[in-house]
């Protein structure tokens, strides 16, 4: 992997690809992806009648395909797509397909730091799981929920492992799915299983399962709390003890479970998505305290701030000590940092990013149908036609956007760095 | 005039057999009925359940509201008050003393003698809510386990796959390429834009569209692509927004197919969802799964598929080539027009498209149900010959519509289609049946 400190973090605007030539040479282009570095933008073109393929940088891969789609970068900046030619599926990665093809694959994984790529597969109606182009031992009837280690190197989905008449609604109530790790069924099978979380470390794996129609809980390593709830949402590890947490339903709300036991005190309307600091000493979660009413709870205290409508995207800083989030008030998307909203009301708005020492926090934005990044609550003064994910340089100085210029400044891709301190102040 | 003991005694000869409700209702006690009633009365029921059961003084103004008390020859044990009585009155007022005999017809009732369609509640002077006290009773027969074995099949699809037809992820994205390769023998480049993240509008269909009405995403494809709209719609599961679990009783999963179905808009930063042509789902949508999950309204906006295609005709992206020329009727589905109010925008439409358009009667909110919806069609064949007799009157609205010279009957909601699809054909009425997006993808400019 390339680290980020190679990175070009010159400051400046440098225009890729001529982008804004290359997309009238194709007669059909789809939208355009671009990797996290900046350097490289890449779509979907038709080269020829019926003849599709990629183009990056302005250069079409040499092959072409009878179909390519979910193209995007994996984290190493190489451009992947699933390709099909004659009915067959595989995967290209820089123009290069798989050697073994299958009658469908779908579900592109990647780890967030790791170049290993993951996809779902399906030959005869047997589902499988294929990393770098090696298939699982072990083929299902059905297979979803499709995870990935931090590393990469092992995936774990939600599998069917008994087959069950059309129906035949009691054998489907005696449990019929389980979780697969690696091609490795667990030998409890479930009523349901759905969400499901990796350990740091890539060695466990836990579950949201159902045991019948009624009773909700959670399955670690194929070992199911023996606390039963109304319902639960998705299991997440402790960063470093491995211990589980899971929001659970308990009379009059939600609130959240650790190995089965209830540790906050306060009962929510809703509870979900909760995450952990990178050091494990914080929970934070999305919650609605009141109906209709939503925030961040972190260790089982509210924000102040409410929004009407929804609160998504959460994500601490690297430090832990903050928090970033999206909340949508009157259709109105807005940024809150740390309890505070920041007084920009959008169209839509991206994942917030932290710097690396956590005191700036960056956020793609889209108004008016124009895109920009905003630092610290402050617009940057650029705006684009399209536009990806920002980057803090890794001593926090510098900030990596990148976007493409309105037509009325030449249509094209550029990455820009800039002084933090500059368009934050 | 027939007596109680002939209604009585047609009623046995009817007797049903069905597997979810006879292998369920086996394993009840009357302490496990008990138990869930006095629960469900506490936690769920409350002041709303009371209030409703109290303030029924069997007026019978509800009675003629029903197509099954009107096609039942007036059978007093099919009008709204009267399946109230027989099912949650009785309960509440034992305490949940019932047996499993007692249960078995409760079943039967609140599953597939009442189509939830609220038809009832407009003309009660109490505005009592039938449905809500229906559902309740359903909500009781989840917890018991003693559920139509036709629609428990579907909620558990809605279960193991996020939707309501067994489609596995695979085949739902197949299915989109399929229909975008049909679609582009026509509009060579026309593209169903798959995970298209920051488009402007989520589109979202229920299971059957993939399953047996794929034709109906090959159109709206169409229609996107002469209106110019930017959509797209997910490869992951959330791409279904339909809801058999709100018929079953089981709330849990109601929540979480919505749940998965806001997230993957979310998740494609998309800024609002455009639902096919689906009455239930929008129900589900809109009303009832957004609010079990804490949402007073859906977190994005979303509209029907009627209102999308108002839309964009007012504001003239969508042309009209030319008119559909043969008459038409308009079915009202009960969810998206009691439950929305969506009849003069679905009247606009049709009158931008059709030449000429003949009102059923009654009609609006007025409209009388299809006699599939509330899940009722979803129970399956063991009920199908009920379903469609205990819809005669429908069959007469619509006979009536033709002797006017109504020839196709247009019914935006997909249960609609199930419905009248088997009344059309059991009373041999000769009408043909479309989607709104049939006529539309027929009559506009392509190109």
């Amino acid at each position: 992997m390339q680290q980020r400190e190679s990175w070009d973090w010159t400051a400046g605007t440098r225009e890729i690809g001529d982008f804004g030539a290359w997309r009238t040479t194709y007669g059909y282009m789809e939208e355009p992806h671009v990797s996290e570095d900046g350097e490289k933008i890449a779509a979907i073109v038709r080269a020829e009648e019926e003849a599709y393929t990629v183009c990056v940088n302005g250069r079409p891969w040499e092959n072409t395909f009878d179909k390519v789609w979910y193209l995007r970068f994996t984290p190493d900046h190489r451009p992947v797509a699933l390709v099909s030619d004659t009915a067959m599926w595989t995967v290209a990665i820089d123009g290069t397909s798989w050697q073994n093809w299958y009658e469908f694959v779908w579900n592109t994984r990647f780890a967030n730091t790791a170049s290993h790529v993951t996809i779902a597969a399906q030959k005869e109606l047997r589902y499988f799981v294929v990393t770098d182009d090696t298939p699982w031992q072990n083929e299902f009837f059905s297979l979803n929920h499709l995870i990935v280690s931090p590393d990469g190197r092992n995936a774990a989905a939600v599998v069917q492992n008994t087959t069950f008449p059309e129906a035949d609604i009691g054998k489907f109530q005696e449990g019929c799915f389980t979780v697969a790790v690696n091609g490795e069924a667990w030998p409890e099978q479930y009523v349901n299983a759905w969400e499901l979380d990796f350990s740091g470390d890539g060695r466990h794996v836990a579950a949201e399962i159902r045991t019948s129609l009624y009773d909700y809980t959670i399955a670690v390593d194929g070992k199911t709390w023996k606390k039963r709830f109304p319902c639960v949402w998705a299991p997440r590890f402790h960063p470093a003890d491995n211990s589980v947490t899971a929001p659970v339903k308990i009379p009059g709300g939600w609130s959240l479970a650790r190995n089965e036991e209830i540790i906050w005190n306060r009962g929510y309307k809703q509870l979900w998505h909760h995450m952990y600091s990178p050091d494990g000493s914080h929970i934070a979660a999305v919650a609605a305290p009141e109906f209709g009413k939503w925030t961040i709870v972190e260790d089982d205290r509210a924000w102040q701030a409410r929004f009407n409508e929804v609160v998504t995207d959460a994500v601490y800083s690297p430090d832990g000590n903050r928090i970033a989030c999206l909340g949508k008030s009157n259709e109105k998307w807005y940024i809150a940092v740390d309890d505070r909203i920041w007084d920009v009301a959008l169209d839509m708005a991206w994942q917030p990013v932290f710097s690396p020492d956590g005191s700036h926090v960056a956020a793609m934005a889209e108004k008016n149908g124009s895109y920009t990044i905003i630092i610290d609550g402050k617009p940057i003064g650029q705006e684009f036609t399209a536009a990806w994910q920002p980057v803090f340089s890794p001593d926090g100085t510098r900030i990596l956007v990148k976007g493409v210029l309105p037509e009325d400044q030449g249509g094209k891709y550029c990455r820009q760095v800039l002084e933090v301190e500059r368009v934050a102040s | 005039m027939k007596t109680s003991e002939d209604f009585q005694a047609a009623a046995e000869e009817k007797r049903i057999y069905d597997a979810g409700i006879e292998e369920g209702a086996k394993k009840l006690t009357p302490e496990k009925i008990r138990s869930v009633f006095n629960e469900l009365m506490q936690t769920e029921g409350g002041a709303r359940l009371e209030a409703y059961t109290k303030a029924c003084v069997h007026c019978g103004l509800c009675s003629d509201a029903c197509h099954h008390y009107l096609s039942n020859d007036r059978d007093p044990r099919f009008s709204p008050a009267g399946k109230v009585k027989q099912t949650i009155i009785e309960i509440v007022s034992r305490k949940g003393k019932v047996d499993a005999d007692f249960m078995k017809r409760a079943c039967e009732i609140a599953f597939t003698e009442c189509n939830l369609c609220r038809r009832c509640m407009i003309y009660c002077p109490f505005g009592i809510d039938v449905a809500y006290l229906m559902l309740f009773v359903r909500r009781a027969c989840h917890q018991l386990g003693v559920v139509p074995q036709y629609i428990q099949d579907t909620a558990h699809s809605h279960a193991a796959t996020y939707n309501q037809m067994w489609v596995r992820d695979d085949e739902w994205i197949d299915t989109l390429q399929w229909q975008e390769d049909e679609a582009r023998d026509e509009i060579p480049d026309l593209r169903i834009p798959i995970e298209k993240e920051g488009a402007d509008i989520f589109y979202s269909v229920i299971g059957p569209e993939p399953k047996f009405r794929a034709q109906l995403i090959y159109q709206m494809a169409v229609i996107m692509h002469a209106a110019g709209v930017d959509w797209t719609m997910p490869a992951s599961q959330g791409w279904d927004n339909s809801d058999m679990c709100m018929y079953t009783g089981d709330s849990e999963m109601t929540a979480r197919l919505k749940k998965i179905h806001f997230e993957a808009a979310l998740r494609l930063k998309t800024k609002r969802i455009v639902m096919g042509e689906c009455g239930h789902a929008f129900r589900s949508v809109y009303d009832v799964g957004n609010r079990l999950l804490g949402w007073k309204m859906p977190p994005l906006q979303m509209i029907h598929a009627i209102s999308f295609y108002s839309e964009i005709i007012e504001q003239g992206r969508l042309k009209i080539a030319e008119k559909f020329d043969r008459p038409v009727t308009f079915h009202d589905p009960c969810n998206i027009v009691r439950g929305r109010g969506l009849h003069e925008t679905a009247r606009y439409v049709i009158n931008q498209v059709c030449t000429t358009f003949i009102e059923l009667e009654p009609n609006r909110e007025h409209n009388y149900c299809c006699g599939a919806g509330g899940g009722v069609i979803n129970c399956g064949p063991p009920f199908k010959n009920k379903r469609v007799q205990s819809n005669r009157v429908k069959a007469d609205q619509l006979a009536a519509a033709k002797k006017k010279g109504a020839e196709v009957v247009i019914a935006p909601c997909h249960n609609c289609h199930g419905g009248l699809e088997d009344i059309i054909r059991h009373y041999e009425l000769g009408l043909e049946l479309k989607f709104l997006g049939d006529i539309l993808y027929e009559c506009i400019q392509k190109e």
